[in-house]
């Protein structure tokens, strides 16, 4: 900390720390959290960039033309879409102090979460029905792992999610509890700004290409 | 001295510390536009309305970058201010890392592809 030089009285400088006061629990915790996510945008950045590099070797296979729906997609942006505002709503619900709102705005959330999630297991399973599959070319290799590491995000957050409003029923909305609830939120709306460009550059550049 | 320091501590969290907050209008006002915005680029590409493909390609990833940006400021509460500027800073060290690593990728890998083999080679491989 600082460092403070005192050389009047004995003629050599004299380091000491300043009064190292206490910090209240949790007091970095937003920080700290801002800058997992932020590592976490710099995997996505790794995986927007390999499937930048690796998105038009279909190597004779089938193109994003043959395989999006496009509709279905824009079904699963508004999922994510309207699961950030219900967040958003549980979060001012939760500055009110009112537990049953913010539990019911947080399930609504999850119900939405786990919509976006079916939707998108089913256009998986749908496009490997179709042969579609990670094995087949280079550019379903990147797409699979672009999109299926977002979505594991997106359970991750639901599993969190769900594991957040057992505590906030049996603690009720404590400090501890308000401050993982920010931390979610953070990395719920992380999600939702990953998922804009995954729609922009997967799937309409991709049906665009 | 130490409670004076730890009071003017607690005072600054008070103020900067941790994220700001939304309000309902805030909440909102983020929604409807990106709606709006998401709404948009799906339609330029479903309805095919502008003429060029790469005129869409170029507004599409327009409408992204300001979706991204209404995002952080209406839903990640991002401003100068919170956290002594220091989630700001985060911010802008990953956004040059983030572009380093794209647009190098990027050119690096088209170069490299433009002078892997000749065309009429490259035929009989796919």
């Amino acid at each position: 900390m600082t460092v403070a030089v005192n050389p009047a009285q004995t003629g050599e400088p004299v380091f000491y720390l300043a009064d190292e006061h206490p910090h209240p629990e949790g007091w970095s915790t937003s920080l700290g959290f801002w800058i997992y996510l932020m590592s976490d945008c710099l995997i996505f950045a790794i995986l927007f960039a390999t499937f930048g590099v690796l998105g038009g070797n279909y190597a004779a296979g089938p193109a994003p033309k043959d395989l999006f729906d496009l509709s279905l997609v824009a079904v699963n942006t508004s999922m994510l879409l309207l699961s950030s505002i219900t967040y958003g709503f549980a979060m001012l619900t939760m500055q009110q102090n009112k537990i049953a709102q913010t539990q019911m705005w947080l399930a609504i959330t999850g119900l939405f979460g786990a919509a976006f999630i079916g939707i998108e297991l089913t256009e998986f399973a749908h496009m490997i029905h179709e042969g579609a599959t990670p094995q087949r070319s280079a550019f379903l290799s990147a797409f699979f792992t672009l999109v299926g590491t977002h979505g594991l995000h997106v359970s991750c957050g639901l599993i969190w999610l769900v594991t957040l409003m057992v505590q906030v029923g049996k603690f009720g909305l404590i400090e501890a509890n308000r401050r993982r609830l920010m931390c979610l939120s953070m990395f719920w709306h992380f999600l939702d700004v990953v998922w804009i460009g995954v729609f922009t550059f997967v799937y309409l550049l991709g049906v665009l290409r | 001295m130490s409670t004076d320091t730890h009071a003017a501590h607690a005072d600054d969290h008070h103020h900067d510390g941790g994220h700001a907050h939304g309000t309902f209008s805030s909440y909102m006002l983020g929604f409807v536009l990106s709606v709006v915005l998401t709404a948009i680029p799906f339609w330029l590409v479903m309805s095919g309305t502008l003429p060029s493909k790469p005129i869409t390609a170029l507004v599409i990833m327009a409408f992204a970058v300001v979706q991204i940006v209404v995002h952080m400021i209406y839903f990640l509460h991002m401003n100068t201010a919170s956290e002594n500027g220091w989630t700001m800073m985060a911010l802008i060290f990953t956004i040059v890392m983030v572009v380093i690593a794209l647009s190098g990728s990027l050119w690096v890998m088209s170069h490299l592809n433009a002078n892997m083999m000749p065309i009429h080679q490259m035929s009989g491989m796919k």
